[in-house]
């Protein structure tokens, strides 16, 4: 589960890790008292969108006075901001958050997240503040300090020693940044986190270390133990199809293409859209409707996928080990006349019981195109496209 | 021959009263599979279709001499039921269960590394040596006995690819899903190994899927120790970058993990990798093929 900035530096500051003074806001005029309370005479202007990339944007402006405050915080808002992370469509910004200017002498980078090579939690750091991070490793590599925290134990004083001072700070920075690489590690552990990455993470001409940017991902498995953050969830910044298929437990991630696919399993979902493209199509979703495939599973993933208008065909591509074929040959007959599906449908039900519901299928008297097999089943919607 | 699992092998069901364990207990045990024992505390004593049931899996492995341990219970107690079966002595732990909180196997995974046992998944289909056993979930009846090991991180397109296989005719050693989880027990390098030291597999399918690196440490492995025919695959090439598809860990993050890295690593070190899905049975059919024209050349 993705959070945004503000919400990220609320649980931080539960933790002790240091953020700059802010406050939320929804309006230019929220926005202004926002910093008349937080006092000072800089103050930073924050679009907050699930996705990084905000500054270059435009999303992040400076503003040296109330009225300034008042005028890029109405400039902002409702601004499509579009970054390398939202894709070429943009997000709409629907809220910021006001804070103090901060007076910055270095810009560094702390991140941490699951290295799934070692299995072990990884806390990674660099003198390259303030830019993409992926940049730096792809080019710099050796810009990138990393300690492996050992699970058995967690993180120690050693190891936030060794990359403060590896990040090159000294006295009063260098004991600021220890007490902060601590403060965060326990907050990514406590939280379950799945990434937490301060970038940049700020020194000051006064010694302070602070997060003056956050993100913070959340393993979606551990959510059940964190209710606090599951009521950060912010649905604007969802796609309103994939909400919808959640409460129906189908697992829905919209897509660009003109062939809906509906199949059980993740691996198999991911290779229905791969041999969709590989025959000429495009997949216009990845649906996985699970182990328990059945007449109302099947018709709420048809609703899903029809509710995009781009869908020209469906493909349906069911391997049945428990679930039994026949069982939903039948769930998707019926849900083809209950909902008037009118694009073509190409149907491979492989497994358990696979003949009977071939036979239902062709019985039924609905235009079905029944695939035998998964090459069959691509070849069969590549057909139904040229049409 | 197989790895991990055969006929003797006598295997504890963690869970075996709820739901998913009771119906797949009763499967394997119609596959072959020798279920001595269940587990689930507060039920010791009691018996499960004529199955005994013990509080605690070391009263199972005492009383049963069980070896291996199949886990069916809920996510938020599937890592203590984990760490309960490796400290109880069992040597193989398959665990079934889908959606444990990826820091619990962190935890996990270091407690038991340095144990002598192998742990399968969690999020995984389980293990099958057709004709002889099976601990998981996977349908029997699309199996064939015979001589190619499967390791794959998905469920239904392992069952995809051993029905292209036993389509063809060609058998397998055994077929072990390995989860879609960030942090699994064994990783694909883990049965390649095995699969490359038993003499009854002769060729290897290995299905990989976006995310982490796994894969690309596997080929390195192939590349330098193995010599049987390996075809690959790897789902999710047309999947965008930064989202989860559906399995915790298929996410293609920070431009690490996508498909296209990881053909060309497998590509590279001679693995028969297929672009279709649809085509894994016939590559390793040919691959076996191109391996008997040479035998009798030489």
């Amino acid at each position: 589960m993705k959070i945004h900035e503000y919400q990220a530096k609320e649980i931080l500051k539960k933790f002790n890790v240091a953020v700059p003074n802010g406050i939320f806001v929804k309006t230019a005029k929220q926005a202004v008292k926002a910093a008349e309370k937080i006092g000072g005479k800089v103050w930073v202007v924050k679009a907050q969108i699930h996705a990084g990339g905000r500054g270059k944007g435009g999303g992040v402006k400076i503003a040296k006075s109330l009225k300034e405050v008042e005028k890029l915080a109405d400039e902002i808002l409702g601004m499509t901001l579009v970054t390398h992370q939202t894709g070429p469509e943009g997000k709409k910004v629907k809220r910021l958050l006001i804070e103090q200017g901060i007076n910055i002498d270095k810009e560094l980078y702390v991140g941490i997240t699951l290295d799934r090579a070692q299995s072990k939690n990884v806390v990674m750091a660099s003198t390259e503040g303030g830019v993409e991070i992926e940049k730096v490793a792809a080019e710099t590599p050796e810009k990138i300090l990393k300690e492996a925290v050992d699970p058995a134990v967690g993180m120690q004083a050693y190891q936030a020693r060794k990359i403060a001072f590896g990040l090159g700070l000294e006295g009063t920075q260098f004991k600021n940044a220890v007490k902060f690489l601590a403060a965060l590690y326990n907050a990514y552990e406590k939280t379950d986190a799945s990434i937490a990455e301060i970038n940049p993470l700020v020194v000051t001409k006064e010694g302070d270390v602070m997060a003056l940017d956050a993100k913070m991902n959340f393993d979606d498995n551990a959510l059940y133990r964190h209710p606090d953050i599951v009521k950060y969830r912010d649905f604007d910044e969802e796609e309103p199809l994939e909400i919808e298929a959640s409460k129906f437990n189908l697992n829905y991630i919209k897509l660009d293409g003109n062939v809906g696919c509906m199949v059980n399993g993740a691996g198999l979902a991911m290779a229905t859209m791969d041999i969709i493209k590989l025959a000429g199509g495009e997949p216009a979703n990845f649906l996985d409707v699970g182990g328990g495939a059945n007449k109302e599973t099947v018709a709420n993933g048809f609703k899903i996928i029809l509710a995009d208008k781009n869908v020209q065909a469906i493909l349906i591509n069911i391997f049945g080990g428990i679930v039994r074929c026949d069982r939903v040959a039948q769930g998707v007959i019926d849900a083809v006349k209950e909902i008037k599906v009118t694009v073509p449908i190409v149907v491979r039900l492989e497994g358990t019981n696979a003949e009977e519901a071939a036979v239902l299928l062709n019985k039924s008297g609905l235009s079905f195109e029944v695939a035998s097999s998964l090459q069959d089943a691509a070849e069969k919607v590549t057909a139904v496209l040229k049409k | 021959m197989s790895i991990l699992l055969d006929k003797k092998t006598k295997v504890v069901v963690q869970g075996i009263t709820g739901s998913e364990g009771s119906f797949h207990t009763k499967q394997m045990i119609e596959y072959g599979t020798q279920v001595v024992a269940g587990v689930t505390p507060g039920k010791g004593g009691t018996k499960f279709d004529g199955i005994p049931v013990y509080n605690t899996v070391s009263d199972a492995v005492r009383a049963q001499k069980a070896t291996a341990s199949a886990i069916f219970v809920p996510p938020p107690f599937a890592a203590d039921a984990i760490l309960e079966a490796a400290n109880a002595g069992i040597k193989l732990i398959v665990c079934i269960t889908e959606g444990i909180p990826a820091k619990d196997m962190v935890k996990v995974y270091d407690a038991i590394k340095k144990m002598d046992v192998k742990l399968v998944g969690p999020n995984c289909p389980g293990v099958i040596s057709p004709g002889k056993a099976k601990i998981g979930i996977m349908p029997g009846f699309i199996h064939r006995k015979g001589k190619v090991g499967v390791v794959s991180r998905s469920g239904t397109l392992t069952y995809e690819a051993v029905k292209q296989l036993s389509d063809l005719k060609i058998g397998q050693s055994t077929c072990v899903g390995i989860g879609g989880d960030p942090v699994i027990g064994s990783n694909f390098t883990d049965i390649i190994k095995m699969f490359n030291d038993d003499p009854g597999t002769e060729g290897i399918v290995m299905i990989g899927e976006i995310g982490g690196t796994a894969e690309e440490e596997a080929a390195a492995f192939i590349k330098k120790n193995v010599t049987k025919p390996v075809v690959g695959f790897i789902a999710g090439r047309t999947a965008p970058p930064g989202r989860r598809m559906g399995h915790a860990g298929a996410i293609i993050s920070g431009g690490k993990g996508t498909a296209a890295e990881k053909m060309s690593a497998m590509k590279r070190a001679g693995i028969n990798v297929v672009e279709s899905p649809a085509d894994i049975g016939v590559t390793m059919q040919k691959a076996l093929n191109d391996v008997k024209a040479k035998l009798k050349v030489d």
